[in-house]
């Protein structure tokens, strides 16, 4: 009896790490040693000392990380602007339709991220519905074009990603509890006053899980900015895909993928310091 | 003044609602056009054509069998792993479990250019040719994340209790498993491997960089702007779309069924 009894003991202290083993071996196979070795591919150059390839990366490709960047804020901005009246909607104001509303937020998702933003260069195209309703509107001149253009590639950054901000707001925003709000404006609070030191302040999780989840995708992304910019709109997944698959550079490709996450951690860590929150996902 | 900040967010929000179904209609609308060239870019004529023959592009067809099969594969292999950790995160405190937890966050905070060149760097360095295998090894990476956080979200606070009552009651595991567990556990899981499904039918950038000369669906999507682009492509997408209405509507309904069976309220979607 006794035997059996620490049998059972053991096979349960033993029994998390048997049930996580496949997933996480996994992970560390498949995305923590690949990680090692793009540090390591980044230094293997044959030329130059060790750091050769991330002086090149530096020197010839900074503009890009730079636009990546302003694209990426851009459009996180923009995402939180159009993102959260939505939320709110959803959370405060559907009643009934909550749940019809939510699945509709995530359905368009449903088709090809690459179809959808083929759908988004028919509706931007020269002679297309979007130029012919702002010419109207006197909003852009005569032979004004939107594809290839900035607008057209944070546009298209900020659709892609939009469901990522709204759905960590919403989940968040559907915690609060209501009897706060209630509070507040009992003791003459007006609306606004109310939302700005209840609402606003308990929302910041989700508003910091959505940003990120809406930065980090689009800085990395090029599907956006080669279907709907011109080289111009360029951004540093581009550079990284076009050294990887096609020039074979594989040093210089490596360090720009391994500096692009270097900047997207510390920029997460410096963010979740501001915000003091360390709620992620 | 209250009223109108009212209706000026409301207002936002059905934009914002347009704003997101814009390029759907688009894509809807375009499956029934007629183009003039090989590019389903600009609008001809209405015509059922596309619809009628679906199939006709070869390449296209075979695009979208890979696509189902590496999907069907990897969430499988995905689903299994995923819920094997989220049981672990919520049915025992053991030393490494925040290790755990991080590890399966990480993935998600790194963009996929750099997910998808290091495991092409790591194939390289081991000089394996990239195909399907690799593509499914590499669906498998992204997908164990989102099985794992999904399952634990949704299992989390479960009466665990109710295990050890069968136990007492004499059943012996693998029954308990099977007649308890497995349905509690079951709608958190269906919804985890419909996620991982969508996810790796959609991907593009990771398989990109693993897919040697492989063509998925989404990459014969990005090759298709140089050589022609046919509606049939806005076909299948639209046909995507409607398959993933159903699915979502059949599960919605059916965990309905299952929670109300159980004397549960309704929870929402997430």
């Amino acid at each position: 009896m006794a035997g059996t009894a620490s049998g059972g003991s053991r096979r349960s202290r033993l029994a998390p790490y048997l049930l996580v083993a496949p997933g996480i071996l996994w992970l560390l196979v498949f995305f923590v040693a690949p990680i090692i070795t793009l540090a390591q591919t980044s230094v293997a150059g044959t030329e130059g000392p060790w750091w050769d390839a991330y002086r090149r990366a530096l020197s010839n490709y900074g503009v890009h990380f730079f636009r990546s960047g302003r694209y990426a804020l851009s459009a996180t901005l923009l995402a939180l602007a159009l993102g959260y009246p939505l939320a709110y909607f959803i959370a405060f104001r559907a009643g009934k339709l909550k749940n019809v509303l939510l699945g509709l937020v995530v359905l368009p998702f449903f088709t090809t991220f690459l179809v959808r933003t083929f759908a988004w260069k028919t509706i931007l195209n020269d002679g297309g519905p979007a130029v012919w309703l702002l010419q109207q509107l006197h909003l852009l001149g005569e032979g004004g074009r939107l594809l290839d253009t900035t607008i057209a590639v944070v546009g298209g950054l900020t659709y892609n990603f939009l469901p990522f901000m709204i759905l960590p707001i919403y989940v968040s925003l559907e915690k609060i509890d209501r009897r706060l709000v209630e509070a507040a404006e009992d003791l003459y609070s007006t609306p606004v006053g109310a939302f700005r030191k209840v609402v606003l302040p308990l929302s910041l999780p989700g508003v910091f899980a959505g940003s990120l989840l809406t930065f980090i995708p689009a800085a990395g992304d090029f599907i956006n900015a080669q279907l709907l910019g011109s080289p111009n709109q360029q951004m540093i997944g581009t550079v990284i895909q076009n050294q990887f698959l096609e020039v074979r550079d594989y040093p210089l490709a490596a360090s720009l993928s391994f500096v692009l996450m270097a900047v997207i951690t510390l920029g997460v860590l410096a963010y979740a310091r501001v915000l003091g929150t360390e709620e992620l996902a | 003044m209250r009223r109108l900040g009212r209706w000026l967010m409301d207002g936002v929000a059905w934009l914002v609602l347009a704003y997101l179904f814009l390029p759907i209609f688009v894509i809807v609308l375009y499956s029934f056009n007629k183009p003039a060239g090989k590019f389903n870019f600009v609008w001809k004529s209405f015509s059922f054509e596309a619809w009628r023959n679906p199939f006709a592009y070869a390449p296209l067809v075979e695009s979208m069998k890979l696509s189902l099969r590496v999907a069907a594969l990897s969430t499988l292999v995905a689903t299994v792993f995923g819920t094997l950790i989220a049981l672990a995160l919520t049915r025992y405190r053991f030393r490494g479990s925040s290790a755990v937890s991080l590890l399966l966050v990480l993935p998600l905070t790194t963009p996929e250019v750099v997910l998808g060149s290091s495991l092409l760097s790591l194939f390289l360095d081991l000089n394996t040719r990239t195909g399907f295998n690799t593509i499914v090894i590499a669906h498998i990476m992204f997908s164990v994340s989102y099985v794992a956080l999904t399952v634990r979200a949704r299992i989390r606070g479960f009466d665990w209790t109710l295990e050890e009552a069968a136990m007492d009651l004499g059943a012996p595991p693998f029954r308990v498993f099977f007649k308890v567990t497995l349905p509690i556990i079951a709608p958190g899981i269906v919804a985890a491997a419909m996620l991982a499904f969508a996810l790796s039918l959609d991907d593009f950038i990771i398989t990109l960089f693993n897919a040697g000369n492989r063509v998925t669906y989404p990459l014969y999507v990005y090759g298709a702007r140089r050589a022609a682009f046919p509606p049939q492509i806005n076909v299948l997408a639209t046909a995507i779309l409607l398959a993933s209405l159903l699915a979502l509507g059949a599960t919605v309904l059916w965990q309905q069924r299952t929670l109300r069976q159980r004397g549960m309220g309704v929870t929402p979607l997430g």
